[in-house]
């Protein structure tokens, strides 16, 4: 178990520097989960925690120990890639005890461990099988497994569950947070899925071209994103922006429309406004024109433009509802529903 | 095809006999040649159907002198030579060029790509264009009329690096990270995970290198001068230009006979593993 603090990391390949200054503190036993779209580092991020990039500036910290030039093998972490890469000729149980066999453990020390990881993780009926023998969740298992067998004080998960089918992904989801849970070892999981990201994280790491543009708890980045990248990339369907006018607390959108808010703010705004926060109201001031349905059954997304304009706008009602293209329909929004950006910048602004 | 209907069958299978017999016959003559007394064989017509001498030419083949009146090595002594020759050539090229490659792919140092097109480079120049240079260190390193002399100038192999780098990019890099993880060592990786991944490539390659070297026929002629050393390629003809007699055919096909068991042998036993290193991609 230890906690990692991350102090001014940097990244680059030759000139292009693809990881600016990432700060961070995870507290031993904490769940992270590090989200951006791809190419923004984030699996670059998690290698150079591994050991498997080379830092080029700041400091990695686990424990009490700077560990940036230690090989991977002695920061004493565990890493489960995304194809799995288990050794093909070997067996299951091979798999799982080579990092133990090349660390000279006693047999009966290994067979120990192993199965009490093959316990943990339902493989006992396995371990004499080859990976090419398994499914892709038994795969994925057996990855974790050999994890798992290290006694790590570490885990790192790079994008585990992106080769499995969506059943089956949030089914190991689930047993993911269950394990960590249960072993309490500090982890770090990468990927670009934001649902796997708020169901499994302790705290949200949210990275864009190399940059951390939130670090906070799932509820934070959802009530209070601190920029348009995470308010969009947060929550789904996406929050709905409008470009609007700030002044003395009133927004004034593109199409005339006024909105009461308390924002501090004043010139030109991004106002974000979530789908399931806007609530049908005759004499709402937000009027969107119909274009198309998207029906989930418990709920249906309405597809439109904000009207008079051409800025895309959708809202999410209960149930299933049939209204024709082309009509207007009435919305207002709770002022604590409004999330008020700067137009240049895109940084949460006015609160 | 799906077309399903007998006449094409009936063609197809008389194609295929055709040309089998055709590559058969040749063998087929060998065999007749090598079950006949040495009298029947200088009178003509050929026969084309095996006589009762089989056994008999066979143990004075491999245990006797073979040739009369000729002095050269038992044939015994020259299929050791030869299997001797080949199995250095095999093995030493594998070990060799699965060393490079694993240099080659997975270390960074300086000229790296370099070293890769200077042995990319040498597959233009094969033993028969080097040959006078090599004759010369070989025979100033005092390697005549070895086992070494015989082998070691044939086994540097630009092909086979060539090969092993191919396996070894198509090995996932996460494979590489797993196992830097787990704690292995570059030597660790190479015996544990390179290693027997290649396995199949491995036995393919034997399987052509062996032949490669059983098959080789101008060095050994240069480098051996000792009729104890010949290999059983040049001894066959040799013994057609055996001083001043007419050929012993009897013996000349059996040795023929026995020149060809070794690679058929290897070949059989390495089937399966020959084209699963050809054809399998899984890794």
């Amino acid at each position: 178990m230890a906690s990692i603090t991350l102090e001014n990391l940097t990244k680059s390949y030759g000139d292009t520097e693809v990881l600016h200054h990432v700060h961070g503190q995870i507290e031993d036993g904490e769940f992270i989960v590090v989200v951006g779209p791809s190419g923004c580092g984030k699996s670059t991020l998690l290698r150079m925690i591994a050991g498997l990039e080379t830092i080029t500036g700041g400091q990695v910290h686990i424990g009490d120990r700077v560990v940036n030039d230690l090989e991977p093998a002695q920061r004493d972490i565990a890493m489960v890639f995304q194809n799995y890469a288990l050794y093909p000729h070997m067996t299951v149980r091979e798999n799982m005890a080579y990092g133990l066999k090349i660390r000279k453990f006693s047999k009966a020390e290994i067979e120990a461990r192993v199965r009490e990881a093959a316990e943990i993780l339902e493989i006992g009926d396995y371990l004499d099988r080859k990976p090419r023998q398994l499914s892709g969740g038994q795969r994925q298992r057996v990855a974790m497994g050999r994890a798992i067998v290290r006694h790590p004080k570490v885990f790192l998960f790079d994008e585990p569950l992106s080769n499995l089918d969506a059943k089956l992904r949030v089914q190991m989801r689930l047993e993911i947070r269950k394990l960590q849970k249960r072993l309490g070892v500090t982890s770090i999981y990468v990927t670009h899925d934001q649902v796997e990201a708020m169901t499994l994280g302790d705290r949200l790491m949210v990275l864009n071209k190399g940059y951390v543009e939130q670090f906070g708890s799932p509820i934070e980045l959802y009530s209070r994103p601190a920029s348009v990248f995470v308010a969009g990339f947060i929550g789904s369907p996406a929050m709905n922006f409008l470009p609007a006018h700030a002044e003395g607390g009133r927004l004034t959108l593109e199409n005339g429309a006024v909105i009461a808010s308390t924002t501090a703010a004043s010139g030109p705004v991004t106002l974000g406004i979530r789908p399931e926060h806007l609530v049908a109201d005759s004499q709402g001031p937000i009027r969107l024109a119909v274009d198309v349905l998207e029906q989930l059954g418990a709920n249906t997304l309405v597809h439109g433009v904000l009207a008079g304009t051409r800025t895309d706008l959708t809202a999410s009602l209960e149930g299933v509802r049939d209204i024709p293209g082309g009509q207007e329909l009435a919305f207002s929004a709770p002022p604590e529903a409004l999330h008020v950006f700067d137009r240049a910048t895109g940084q949460r602004v006015g609160d | 095809m799906v077309e399903n209907r007998r006449w094409i069958d009936i063609l197809t299978h008389v194609v295929l006999i055709v040309g089998i017999a055709i590559v058969a016959l040749p063998i087929w003559i060998t065999f007749v040649a090598a079950s006949h007394d040495a009298v029947r064989m200088t009178q003509a017509p050929l026969p084309l159907l095996p006589g009762g001498h089989f056994w008999e030419n066979f143990t004075a083949t491999l245990f006797g002198s073979g040739l009369s009146g000729t002095e050269i090595a038992p044939v015994w002594r020259m299929l050791l030579n030869s299997l001797a020759m080949a199995l250095m050539i095999a093995v030493g090229k594998i070990a060799i060029s699965i060393i490079s490659a694993f240099a080659i792919v997975y270390f960074r140092f300086p000229f790296r790509m370099g070293f890769f097109w200077l042995i990319f480079i040498t597959l233009m120049l094969p033993v028969e264009v080097r040959i006078l240079p090599t004759f010369e260190v070989v025979a100033d390193l005092g390697m005549l009329n070895s086992y070494v002399g015989l082998s070691l100038p044939l086994i540097a192999s630009a092909t086979a690096t060539f090969m092993f780098r191919q396996v070894f990019l198509t090995i996932p890099d996460e494979l590489l990270e797993s196992a830097r993880v787990d704690g292995a060592g570059p030597l660790r990786f190479f015996w544990d995970i390179l290693v027997p991944l290649s396995r199949t490539n491995i036995a393919a390659l034997f399987v052509i290198l062996f032949i490669y070297g059983w098959n080789q026929y101008l060095w050994p002629l240069l480098i051996t001068t000792d009729t104890s050393m010949t290999t059983i390629v040049i001894s066959i003809k040799q013994m057609l230009e055996a001083a001043e007699q007419t050929p012993q055919w009897n013996i000349i096909m059996m040795t023929a006979l026995l020149a060809m068991l070794p690679p058929i042998v290897v070949v059989i036993t390495m089937q399966k593993l020959f084209v699963k290193g050809l054809t399998e991609t899984e890794k």
